[in-house]
Parts: structure tokens; C-alpha cells; sequence
């Protein structure tokens, strides 16, 4: 007789997922476990944390890509498994990273001959690409000065105080120094006068940005050049000027192509871009691409015996995926110049949807410009009862993640809320964001502004006199009641709202 | 009456791939194109060039992972649009970076309460990781020597010649100066002894490998500590080390636990290793953990106000992606300590299969030694007509990638073949490899010996030389007539 076993719980392959003990025991978060677990559990665990992460195409505060066609996904999948690196092993993929430095190359207009190759570079990202420029002008300069017989320990860039934190990284990691020119109420990107203004023999280059991170706007590149070039007549210094063009690089030859800001300035001598910006890749692709050989000097170059091939490798990383590479040259070719001129005017147009949406409350400044970065920057016109923090913390509750945040010094006082206008954000999607805020206003009205703002006022004011103490105690106790009363109200009209949750 | 028409211009969406006129037209390479082509296209387009790349898991020459699980795919692919740096955004896929930080210190011994948080950070290799960690030993020392009011202008970083290039990286970009300590015949890691005596006042930290690029061996990490310690008695410089354990970190402390050279040991102060090597993850995600938090500088940290919120940054590149990150997490979970044991463990019996099988064929010397990253690496025996280069040609033609390369100063003369066993490489694949490199050598015994390499020697002589080279011309056209005669009759995989 064949006795029946009946699956017991330890059987575990029997049961569904959540039936398991699995989804019963907390997952170890200090120190790995000590057995393995089945991957349908893995996954579904891990799957189930991470929906509480953001959802990245909501995601309004990010310049990075957040969508790609399902063709472009199976190409990526594909190639997941493959080391970027190994030059010798995957020479289609090392061939279609160089045709990608090529074609951005002559899309800035690189001075290059019928079939000459660029001189460039994929990176994981404009962080890298940028390090990597400045180290080229770092070298440059040093060996100019060697050759001179002057100085060369304190070398310097001269920037806008509204770059991104890579320049400040670069030049703290690099030990360069980093001259700033403030920004003032009104004028938000670098001054090209004042920025001429602060080179000085040690300045290894004059940093442009096209896209500032702030308000997107561009800077006026060629302005500075034409100034610098009548500064170095005078200095001899033969200072150049490096382009971050980590937003504008893939939005200006396509929307703007009169606008002179690339290699077509004789002084810009290297631009960096974000393939997984308006690039349109996912997150982790960059490139760098240099005029000419002269302004990537030999040394910096390494050629190597790995795996048994010659490489010559100037990137920082050197293990990675190749996914991101082939996904760039999809959309190269996929798109052509049609295709990313068509993305970008629809970009425009819902940004200036939107635009004209939160104009019409009547509630808000727009601070950013029409030309730039399709992005919207806007501050509350009254922010005496309620902060651009508040109504980004209230647009969260439904789903959206639009950031507030101050700007750089000199113009600190200034906070502003920043929509950036993607290939996926549609017009429908711009319309609902409309309406959203508008709603979230609504509520903010209804409440009473935060207390401590004003009692650290008050505080203020309890320093300058005493005949002001009993004021101070007064509106304090109006507060409370205020608080109190408006709070009541508030929960009970959340319990009418039918916001997304 | 309708009148019937019919379709006479190929409207693109209607012909297929290969029927339309994107396959005839060349694809432009220097410059984007005008037009936009139809998704399908580009996809094919590209998709068949790529058929001509090696393919990842005949990848011989790579410690990084080649296949990962469906599942683990499947949250990959799901992740791929989350820009890992916006932590504000995605709070949970940072919180998995931080648990993986604290996995990995733990599992490398760093001197850490059961609760308390440890330093590190994701990187996207361990290029990035070293370089940060040479960062740190640089500003911490710059720091000490400005405290004493000495010059700091020429810090140093001893390491062994055998270091993968991103130590000479570091030490170009970073101008710090590379001390290297020279291999010799049969000894191919850097020698602890040699090593502490180049240490001077000027040296940021010491660099030991677990698992050296070429033969995959361990350093000796304890015997460096302790001749460091004393040391560091005699002089008070207080020189550091790293460890870096960019393949080893991940296999030490499952199948050789008792072996110390992570944090147990005081002098080590900061690890890096690849969480895409035998951390089991795709190429894109490495680690670098600190004993404390002294051992990193808080000014090397930058606070920013990115997209609106305090985000804490110590980290070369910004925006990249998270699945990496995520992928490692779930290894971590899924395998546990078990599941990486287990997987070690196999990794090392199919190295011992490959070594002892090509032992077999007496043709090789085995330079690699049997406890460190399961990797053969093996050179020719005696005098040959042949050099491991051809062999590693030759090897492509079956479809496997075996490179071959020469060893660094002062060992330059020795060259060697090396086969890295990843968690991939089966037992039957090890058995055919074998058997593939037997049909080589078999191949090369027929082929006379590169003429150049005969006539340069014999250039000298001239008379002497004419003659050999007309015996050496008979040798070539005798050898490949039959060269070419036996290749119509094998049956090897093309």
C-alpha cells in the first residue's frame, strides 16, 4: 500500500507566495541572512517595498528620461549582461559608443573634416563627463605654466554660483578653486562681464551653462566668448571656456539652431551633455566631446593590457553596463533629427500649457523664460501665510512630486516650485497638474500659516524691546485659538476631498 | 461600383522588417539623421549588428556576472527609469542601498554595534570605489600633516605592480605618486615585506589586493598588518591600509572565513569590492565600506539642495540607475550567506575540474594557485613554436574568449592564459573547454611556428640565414597544404 504523504508546510515550493512563511519573518536589514530564500519570494518582497517609492514618470522634479519605447526596453534587457569595458570582446558595442561621439560631436558642430573621428567619450553621466573636462583643462594649463616657468599649484574656475554640485565637487575633489559669480534677485544664471572679470592667470577655464538647473535658462555663451576673446588679446592668457550643456545640448540644435553656443565659438574647447536627459535615455549615460585632439592631452590617457587587449580607457568608471550606450544610438537613429525636433516642440508646448495655466489663477510669478530648458519655475506671489514648501508637500498626497527649494546666494530669499516638461509628460498630464494645484491652493487658503514662522518673528521683535513683549504674548494666544479653530475646519473639509491618494 | 484599389507604394507600416527600405539604406555614423525611421527597424537594425559582439557568457576573460535569475530581471527591467540619485523621491531604493552598506561592513567585520549604521556607499564600480576611498586617505593625511605644520605636497600610495590600472588612475588624476612594488618570476602579488620598507613619511595608506587581476591570488593581508604595526611603532606616521577586494571581498568570507584580512585586522581602514563580480550582479554596481567614521572626512561630503530636499553626497557620478542597487539587494536576500557559499563552492570545484583536466594534457603550467578567486591561468610548457596568443585566437574560432597576456614589470617575459569560473560556467562547459583546447593545441602541433619570429633571430647570419629561410619556406608550404587539407575534415564549432 503507497502511503499518501500531503504536502505540510514545509513543502514550500507548494505554496503561493503570500501563503509562505516568507512574507511572515522582516527581512534582515544589518547583516545578511543566513539561508537563502526561494526567488518568488525575493522578488515579490522586494517588489512590494518598492512600491512605496515614488513613481518615477510623476516625478516632476527629475530631468532624467523616465520612459522609453518597449523596442528600446528589449534592446536594453539584451544587453544587461554585457561589460561595457571589454572593448576587445564587444567590438559592435565599442563601435556604436565612437558612431554616438561622432554624431554629437558634429551636432555641436565640432570643427571636423568629411571622416575624421571626434575626440569623446560616454560616461555614466554629465558628473563624470564633467570631471573629466576639467581634469583635460587642468593638465592643459599646468603644462602651459610649466612650460612658462610660472606657478602652477593654485589653479582656479571661474562659474556661475548657479551650477550644479559636480563643479563643486570638482573642484573640492581636484583642489581647484572655484570663483563664483552671484546671482541677484531677477538675474539667476552667471553674468558673462563679471565673470570675464574674475579670470586671472591661474583660471583654467570659464564654465557655461546651457540649462541652468535652477530655471532653465541659457546662458549667453556667446556674449562671454566674445568677451573673454578680447581679454585674452589683452592677457595672452588664452583662457577657454567649457560648455555644460548637461540639459540644453540635446534641446538647443534642435529648437533653437541659430543660437550660436557651441564648438561655432572659437573659445569653447569641450561640452559635456546627459544622454539620459534630453538625450532620452534612461538614467546613466553621458557624454563629453572635446574640439580636437590638442585639448585632450596624451597623458591623461591610459592604454592598457587588460584581457589581453590594448585600451586606451579616460574615464573614471571603468566596469559598466552597455545598456544605456546602445539605448543612446537607438534613439539616434530611431529618432533622427525629425524625431528629437518633434519631442522637443511638444516639450515646449506643454510647457507653455502649462505656463499659462498657473498664470491664469492669478497666484503665481513664473520665473523661468520661454527660451531654455522646457521647464516651469514658479513662486507664490503672496508667501506671507504659506511657502512654496507647503505646497509641494501638498501636491505629494496626490501623487505628485513637484520640488521647492531656495536659490543660490546672492538671491536666497527667493524660493520656487520647478515642473520640468518630459517626452512622457502629455498635455493631459499638464492639464490634471493644473487643476491639482489649484486645488491644493484652495486648501492652503483654508489654513491658518504655520506658527513658528511667526513666533520666531515674534522672538525677532522680543529682542528689540522690552514694550514689545506684551504684544508678542498677545499673538500668541490669538495664534493658538486661530490654529485650533482652523485645524477643526480643515479635517472636516478633508473628509469632502476626493484628491488621489 | 467601388473601384478597387490596390496598395502600389510599399506604405512603410505595411511592409516588414526586412521588406522595407531601412535594411538598404546604410545608417549614418558620423552624423544623426534627418529622418526618423519606424521603431521596428532601428530595433532590428541594431539588434543584428549586435549579433557580431562575443557573446557575455563565453566571456572567458570577465570577473563581471553574466546571468542573473528571470526574477531578478523582472525587477531590473522595472526599476530601469529610476534615476538613483533623486533619494528624496525613491525613499525605498536608497533604504536598500544603506541595508546593503551595513550587509556588506558586517559581513567584512567592520567594529559596528548590532544596530549602528555603517559608512559606505554604492558606487558604480570599484574604479569609483578606490578612487574615493584614495580621496579619503589623502585629505586625512593632508590634514594630520598640516596639524604638525609639515609639507604635504607630495603624498604616495604603495601598492604591487599586479594592481588593476585604476590605482594608476587614481594616482595621475589625484597626483598622488604610485610606489610600486616590482613582481618577480613565480611570485606575482605585491611581497608585504618589500612593500613596508617603501613606506615613508609621505605615504597616504598601503593598497593590498584579495585577488589579483592576473592568477586571482590573496594577498597576504594579515602578514602586511603586522609588519605595518611595528612599524607605525618605530616611525608614528599611523600608514593605513586598503584593502581592495574588488573580486575577493565576496568570496573570502564564504569558503575561506578563518582568513583574516578585512577589518579584524586594525590597520585596515577602508574596502572596496565589485558587487558585479562575485557579487553576483550585472556590470554597474560596486562597494566601498570605512572601518569608521573618522576614517572619512565629513569635508569630502557635500549637502546639497537638489530637487528640493538635504541629500548627502560622497560619490563621483550623480544620476545613474538603481537597478544595480536593487539587483544587489535581492542576491543578498535571495542568496543569504548560504546561497553565496553554495555558489562559491561550485565555482571552485569547476576551476579544480579545468585545472586538473588541462594538467592532464601536459601541455600547461598552472600559474594560478588553488585558494584565492577561482580563475586557471596556465602558460605553455618549455619551449614552444607557439606563444598563448594563438592559442587564444584559435579559441575564438569555437566561440570561447580566453585572453591571453603578459605579466607586469619585472615579469614581462612570462605570458599567460587565464579562464575565470564564474557562477555560470558549468561543469559540462568546463568539460568542453577542455576538449576545444585540446583540438587547438592538436591544430598548432601541425602549424610551423610564425616565420617572423624565426627570421629576426637568425638575421644575423646572413648566408646561414638565406638558408634557413628557404627551408623554413619548403616547412610553410608543406605545413599548410596540410593544414588546409585537415581542416576540410574536422568538425569543429564554427
Amino acid at each position: 500500500m503507497v502511503l499518501s504523504h500531503a504536502a505540510s508546510n514545509s513543502d514550500v515550493s507548494v505554496h503561493s507566495t503570500f501563503a509562505s512563511r516568507y512574507v511572515r519573518t522582516s527581512l534582515p536589514r544589518f547583516k545578511m541572512p543566513e539561508n537563502s530564500i526561494p526567488k518568488e519570494a525575493a522578488y515579490q518582497i522586494i517588489n512590494d517595498e518598492l512600491m512605496l517609492d515614488g513613481n518615477p514618470r510623476l516625478n516632476l522634479a527629475s530631468f532624467v528620461t523616465t520612459w522609453m519605447e518597449p523596442e528600446c526596453d528589449k534592446l536594453i534587457m539584451s544587453s544587461i549582461n554585457k561589460n561595457y569595458v571589454d572593448m576587445d570582446e564587444y567590438p559592435v558595442t565599442t563601435e556604436l559608443q565612437n558612431r554616438c561621439v561622432n554624431m554629437i560631436a558634429h551636432l555641436f558642430n565640432a570643427p571636423l573634416v568629411e571622416t575624421e573621428t571626434a575626440v569623446g567619450v560616454g560616461t555614466v553621466g554629465s558628473s563624470e563627463a564633467i570631471m573629466l573636462a576639467g581634469l583635460a583643462f587642468k593638465r592643459k594649463w599646468q603644462n602651459k605654466r610649466k612650460a612658462e616657468g610660472k606657478p602652477f599649484d593654485n589653479p582656479n574656475i571661474v562659474t556661475g554660483a548657479n551650477v550644479q554640485v559636480c563643479w563643486e565637487k570638482f573642484a573640492r575633489y581636484f583642489e581647484v578653486e572655484l570663483k563664483e559669480v552671484k546671482l541677484s534677485e531677477g538675474y539667476y544664471v552667471m553674468n558673462p562681464e563679471q565673470a570675464v572679470e574674475m579670470v586671472d592667470e591661474n583660471t583654467i577655464c570659464v564654465a557655461a551653462i546651457l540649462g541652468s538647473t535652477l530655471n532653465g535658462e541659457f546662458e549667453d555663451v556667446k556674449l562671454l566668448n566674445d568677451l573673454l576673446v578680447l581679454k585674452n588679446k589683452e592677457t595672452g592668457w588664452d583662457t577657454p571656456i567649457h560648455v555644460d550643456a548637461a540639459s540644453g545640448g540635446f534641446i538647443a540644435p534642435f529648437l533653437y539652431p541659430e543660437l550660436e553656443w557651441d564648438f561655432r565659438l572659437p573659445l569653447v574647447k569641450s561640452i559635456n551633455v546627459s544622454g539620459h536627459k534630453y538625450g532620452l535615455v534612461y538614467a546613466g549615460i553621458g557624454w563629453v566631446v572635446w574640439r580636437n585632439k590638442e585639448d585632450l592631452p596624451e597623458e591623461l590617457i591610459f592604454h592598457i593590457n587588460y584581457l589581453g587587449a590594448d585600451q586606451p580607457t579616460f574615464t573614471l568608471n571603468f566596469s559598466k553596463g552597455s545598456s544605456q550606450v546602445i539605448a543612446q544610438y537607438y534613439q539616434l537613429i530611431r529618432l533622427g533629427h525629425e524625431g528629437y525636433r518633434n519631442v522637443m516642440e511638444n516639450c515646449r508646448e506643454n510647457m507653455i500649457m502649462l505656463r499659462e495655466g498657473l498664470e491664469k489663477t492669478g497666484r503665481f510669478n513664473i520665473v523661468s523664460k520661454d527660451e531654455g530648458v522646457p521647464l516651469v519655475a514658479f513662486s507664490l506671489k503672496d508667501n506671507s501665510s504659506h511657502t512654496e514648501f507647503e505646497v509641494s508637500d501638498m501636491l505629494r498626497r496626490y501623487g505628485w512630486i513637484v520640488p521647492a527649494y531656495t536659490m543660490p546666494p546672492n538671491a536666497q530669499h527667493i524660493t520656487v516650485l520647478r515642473v520640468v516638461i518630459r517626452e512622457d509628460f502629455s498635455r493631459t498630464l499638464a492639464e490634471r497638474l493644473v487643476i491639482d494645484i489649484e486645488k491644493v491652493m484652495r486648501e492652503l487658503d483654508e489654513l491658518p500659516s504655520r506658527v513658528i514662522h511667526k513666533i520666531s518673528l515674534g522672538e525677532e521683535s522680543e529682542a528689540n524691546g522690552d514694550n514689545l513683549m506684551v504684544t508678542v504674548k498677545k499673538s500668541d494666544m490669538e495664534k493658538q485659538r486661530e490654529i485650533i479653530n482652523g485645524w477643526k475646519k480643515f479635517v472636516s473639509d478633508r473628509k469632502k476631498t476626493n484628491g488621489i491618494c | 461600383m467601388v473601384v478597387s484599389r490596390t496598395t502600389t507604394e510599399s506604405k512603410e507600416p505595411v511592409s516588414s522588417t526586412f521588406g522595407s527600405r531601412y535594411v538598404r539604406t546604410a545608417l549614418p555614423k558620423y552624423e544623426i539623421g534627418e529622418s526618423s525611421i519606424p521603431k521596428d527597424a532601428a530595433y532590428q537594425i541594431i539588434k543584428d549588428e549586435l549579433m557580431l559582439d562575443g557573446n557575455p557568457r563565453l566571456n572567458l576573460a570577465s570577473f563581471v556576472t553574466t546571468w542573473m535569475e528571470p526574477e531578478c530581471d523582472k525587477l531590473i527591467m522595472d526599476t530601469i527609469n529610476k534615476n538613483y540619485v533623486d533619494m528624496d523621491e525613491y525613499p525605498v531604493t536608497t533604504e536598500f542601498q544603506n541595508r546593503c552598506v551595513n550587509m556588506i561592513a558586517r559581513l567584512f567585520n567592520a567594529p559596528l554595534g548590532d544596530t549602528q549604521t555603517a559608512m559606505g556607499v554604492g558606487t558604480v564600480g570599484s574604479s569609483e570605489a578606490i578612487m574615493l576611498a584614495g580621496l579619503a586617505f589623502k585629505r586625512n593625511w593632508q590634514n594630520k600633516r598640516k596639524a604638525e605644520g609639515k609639507p604635504y605636497d607630495k603624498p604616495n600610495i604603495v601598492t604591487g605592480a599586479n594592481v588593476q590600472v585604476v590605482w594608476e588612475k587614481f594616482a595621475r588624476y589625484f597626483e598622488v605618486e604610485l610606489k610600486e612594488v616590482k613582481l618577480s618570476e613565480g611570485y606575482y602579488v605585491m611581497d608585504p615585506e618589500k612593500a613596508v620598507e617603501m613606506v615613508d613619511e609621505n605615504t597616504i595608506c598601503v593598497a593590498a589586493m584579495l585577488g589579483s587581476t592576473l592568477t586571482g591570488e590573496f594577498e597576504d593581508v594579515k602578514r602586511l598588518n603586522d609588519l605595518l604595526v611595528k612599524k607605525n611603532e618605530e616611525t608614528g606616521w599611523n600608514t593605513p591600509i586598503h584593502v581592495d577586494a574588488a573580486s575577493g571581498g565576496f568570496i573570502a568570507p564564504f569558503i575561506y572565513p578563518e582568513l583574516e584580512w578585512d577589518f579584524r585586522l586594525p590597520l585596515v581602514k577602508s574596502i572596496n569590492v565589485s558587487g558585479h563580480k562575485y557579487g553576483l550582479v550585472y556590470a554597474g554596481v560596486g562597494w566601498v565600506v570605512w572601518r569608521t567614521q573618522h576614517d572619512l572626512p565629513d569635508e569630502l561630503i557635500f549637502h546639497i539642495n537638489y530637487l528640493g530636499a538635504d541629500q548627502p553626497t560622497f560619490t563621483l557620478n550623480f544620476s545613474k540607475g538603481s537597478s544595480q542597487i536593487i539587483a544587489q539587494y535581492y542576491q543578498f536576500i535571495r542568496l543569504g550567506f548560504e546561497g553565496y557559499k553554495n555558489v562559491m563552492e561550485n565555482c571552485r570545484e569547476n576551476m579544480l575540474v579545468l585545472k586538473e583536466g588541462l594538467e592532464k594534457t601536459e601541455r600547461f603550467n598552472i600559474v594560478s594557485k588553488d585558494v584565492g578567486v577561482p580563475l586557471v591561468a596556465f602558460s605553455l610548457k618549455g619551449q614552444s613554436f607557439h606563444s598563448e596568443f594563438e592559442i587564444s585566437e584559435m579559441l575564438r574560432r569555437f566561440g570561447w574568449i580566453v585572453p591571453a597576456y603578459t605579466m607586469p614589470a619585472d615579469a614581462q617575459h612570462i605570458t599567460v592564459l587565464r579562464v575565470v569560473i564564474r557562477e555560470d560556467f558549468s561543469r559540462t562547459l568546463a568539460e568542453r573547454l577542455v576538449g576545444d583546447i585540446l583540438k587547438v593545441l592538436h591544430e598548432l602541433d601541425t602549424l610551423p611556428s610564425k616565420i617572423s619570429r624565426k627570421m629576426g633571430a637568425e638575421d644575423f647570419g646572413n648566408v646561414k640565414g638565406k638558408k634557413v629561410e628557404r627551408e623554413k619556406l619548403t616547412d610553410v608550404i608543406v605545413g599548410w597544404r596540410k593544414y588546409v587539407m585537415d581542416r576540410k575534415t574536422m568538425n569543429g564549432v564554427c
